[in-house]
């Protein structure tokens, strides 16, 4: 009962005018963001975080834009799957399967009606998930010291690289790079410059929001302009809107799989929204592709990776605000946003600012109902906007983003920053080196060092309480097994072989 | 092979160059045990592992772009670098419009639809970014404003 009344609680700091107006806002946004390839949530919400700023909103409004632009990115990235056969985001990818032949098929508009209410049932589902799960997981991560943290640190930067990565020396070296530069600016507690080079825009350290938008939107236009916009042409045209009620009756089923594996993978650290897809889909077609329909057009394969994307990033919020370590690329982007909003998730979130917690959950439920509205009867708009070429995408993203970075300090420095981070995110791409460990390890490098000298100070100097407690034993358990599992798990469970992205142009 | 053989060393002679760094910081007072040196050191020693990690087991050589994208991404990040660099003497206007229509051109090498649209995104971005969000950005260069 005492979660009902937080969570009414929450409704009642959420839902204002001018919330749901903000949250009307993201939803829109993030349904374009999340539609158009290039643009996907970890970029579309790094891009927007300092406008949010520039706009001058409390915490409660700036996050319920945000996550209304997060979920809506996971609802936006179905749309290209389908129509373009390009996924609008990477967990999108497995919607192309069966997506693209509904919508050859003349089924567009059944298919994006069946995603978008897969879409719904998946994140509403899994918002509830996060409901009762969350305040579990908060009371037993209460008793986390030290030694826990620093163990649970280690298990996220273990795991990140995880599934997603076939090269574990490289998403290691990932989480060391960002590491090491969140090391720069002034040290805490002794005041020491570290690696600054002398240079005074260096002493506050590297400002984390920087290096995301250089990383992920930056690197972007170096990608469009390797590959000269290729992947654009709109060819297939929405027939009749119509609401197809014996599919999604027959797809109810592979729904409900699909959000129960989507958020299981969505808890894991390291995990996210795309293993959730996968897994769902994987699953979904082991349970129902008797006939041999799957990949050539069947609703169930559109329905289950919906639904499983979204529950992920339902998920995944859990860990992130229970214990501040982030699951995936666009959770570690949400916790930046917190982190900038001088919000510290944590278990003592819960119980220090729990308007805070039960504002973003409220927030979640609205910006699923607008999300459902606006995604089946009023697709087609998305769909016009989709059109929009990447000469003139890739400008725009460029101009919001240096003049976001540059709103926050009004240094030219600051943009110089983002543009070596943009260089740098587009050599790592190139080389395969997973991006999103660099950006959690910026976010996390001074606490965890922080929680390392604590509990060195406690101990006296002793290393071995690391592994002085359980549950920090197990959590090293974990780190250790989720770093080599996949070396071996990679063949067992291979990728199917997504299709070439071929162009609707050349179909025709 | 080759590219990872050469990013493989470059990470192993930057963890060294970060050790070294690490090892020149001055401590001022010691309020704790390990200080403000060791935690450094210790993302040095990773790195060096996973840099010889690199070296030994390369990946496939990636697909690089031809001269012609270098040469694209080199101009674009020319511009990128002066734009940020004339953003504040130069006011918001024109050098937006001259940096999205370039960066437009080299997506889509079309000279009057880039430029159009420099222009466009440029007047309209100032619009919503001043009196949308109520940034304080100057229009024009200060010279001209008086």
């Amino acid at each position: 009962m005492d979660t009902l009344a937080n969570l009414w609680m929450g409704f009642g700091v959420a839902v204002t005018p001018y919330t749901l107006f903000l949250a009307i806002c993201g939803c829109f946004l993030g349904t374009i963001i999340g539609a158009l390839p290039g643009l996907g949530p970890s970029n579309g919400v790094a891009i927007l975080i300092p406008l949010a700023f520039a706009l001058k909103l409390d915490a409660i409004e700036a996050l319920v834009l945000l996550t209304s632009v997060y979920y809506g990115c996971m609802y936006g990235g179905r749309i290209s799957s389908i129509l373009l056969n390009i996924p609008g985001d990477e967990p999108a990818m497995m919607t192309t399967l069966d997506g693209f032949p509904m919508a050859k098929q003349g089924r567009a508009g059944d298919a994006l009606v069946i995603s978008g209410v897969a879409s719904f049932m998946g994140s509403f589902l899994s918002t509830i998930g996060l409901v009762v799960v969350a305040p579990i997981l908060a009371s037993v991560a209460y008793r986390f010291g030290p030694a826990e943290y620093f163990a649970l640190y280690m298990l996220a930067f273990a795991t990140l690289g995880g599934l997603t990565s076939n090269n574990q020396a490289k998403s290691a070296f990932a989480a060391c790079l960002g590491l090491a530069l969140s090391m720069v600016g002034l040290d805490n507690s002794t005041s020491a410059t570290r690696f600054t080079g002398g240079n005074l825009h260096l002493y506050d350290g590297i400002d984390f929001l920087v290096a995301i938008v250089g990383l992920f939107a930056i690197s972007e236009i170096f990608i469009f302009i390797e590959s000269h916009g290729r992947s654009s042409a709109l060819g297939i045209k929405v027939g009749k809107l119509s609401v197809p009620w014996g599919d999604l009756k027959r797809t109810f089923g592979a729904m409900m799989r699909g959000t129960g594996l989507g958020f299981i993978a969505g808890i894991l650290p390291g995990a996210g929204a795309s293993l959730g897809s996968f897994m769902a889909y994987m699953a979904e077609k082991s349970i129902s592709n008797r006939k041999d329909t799957f990949g050539k057009g069947d609703p169930r394969g559109v329905a289950a990776p919906e639904a499983g994307n979204n529950a992920a990033a339902g998920g995944a919020m859990i860990p992130m605000l229970t214990l501040g370590v982030p699951g995936s690329g666009t959770t570690a982007v949400m916790l930046a946003l917190l982190l900038t909003l001088n919000i510290t998730p944590g278990p003592r979130l819960f119980t220090d600012q729990p308007q805070v917690v039960w504002g973003l959950i409220a927030s979640l439920f609205i910006a699923n109902v607008v999300l459902l509205v606006m995604n089946v009867p009023m697709v087609r708009l998305f769909v016009k906007i989709l059109s929009v070429p990447p000469w003139f995408l890739m400008p725009m993203v460029t101009m919001v983003s240096f003049v976001g970075i540059f709103s926050l300090s009004g240094s030219y420095f600051d943009l110089l920053l983002m543009i070596i981070f943009g260089v740098l995110g587009y050599i790592l791409r190139k080389l395969d080196v997973p991006t999103v460990p660099v950006i959690l390890g910026i976010l996390l490098g001074n606490q965890m060092e922080d929680w390392l000298r604590r509990g060195l100070t406690i101990s006296d100097g002793d290393w071995m309480f690391l592994f002085s407690s359980p549950i920090a034993v197990v959590l090293w358990i974990l780190a250790v097994g989720g770093f080599v599992a996949p070396l071996f798990l990679r063949k067992v469970l291979k990728r199917p072989a997504v299709p070439e992205t071929d162009l609707p142009m050349d179909k025709d | 092979m080759k590219s990872d053989r050469i990013f493989g060393l470059v990470v192993v002679l930057s963890a060294l160059a970060y050790f070294a760094g690490a090892w020149q910081i001055q401590a001022g007072m010691m309020m704790d045990p390990l200080g403000p040196r060791a935690f450094p050191m210790l993302i040095a020693a990773a790195g060096l592992i996973c840099g010889i990690g690199i070296l030994l087991r390369p990946d496939a050589e990636p697909e690089w772009p031809g001269a012609q994208a270098w040469l694209g991404m080199g101009i674009a990040l020319a511009v990128l670098v002066a734009y940020a660099y004339s953003i504040v003497p130069l006011g918001f206007l024109v050098p937006t419009a001259i940096a999205s229509a370039a960066i437009g051109y080299l997506i889509e090498p079309k000279a009057k639809q880039s430029i159009l649209m420099g222009i466009g995104l440029s007047a309209v971005l100032y619009v919503i970014f001043k009196y949308g969000l109520g940034l304080g950005l100057l229009p024009l260069p200060r010279a001209l404003m008086g």
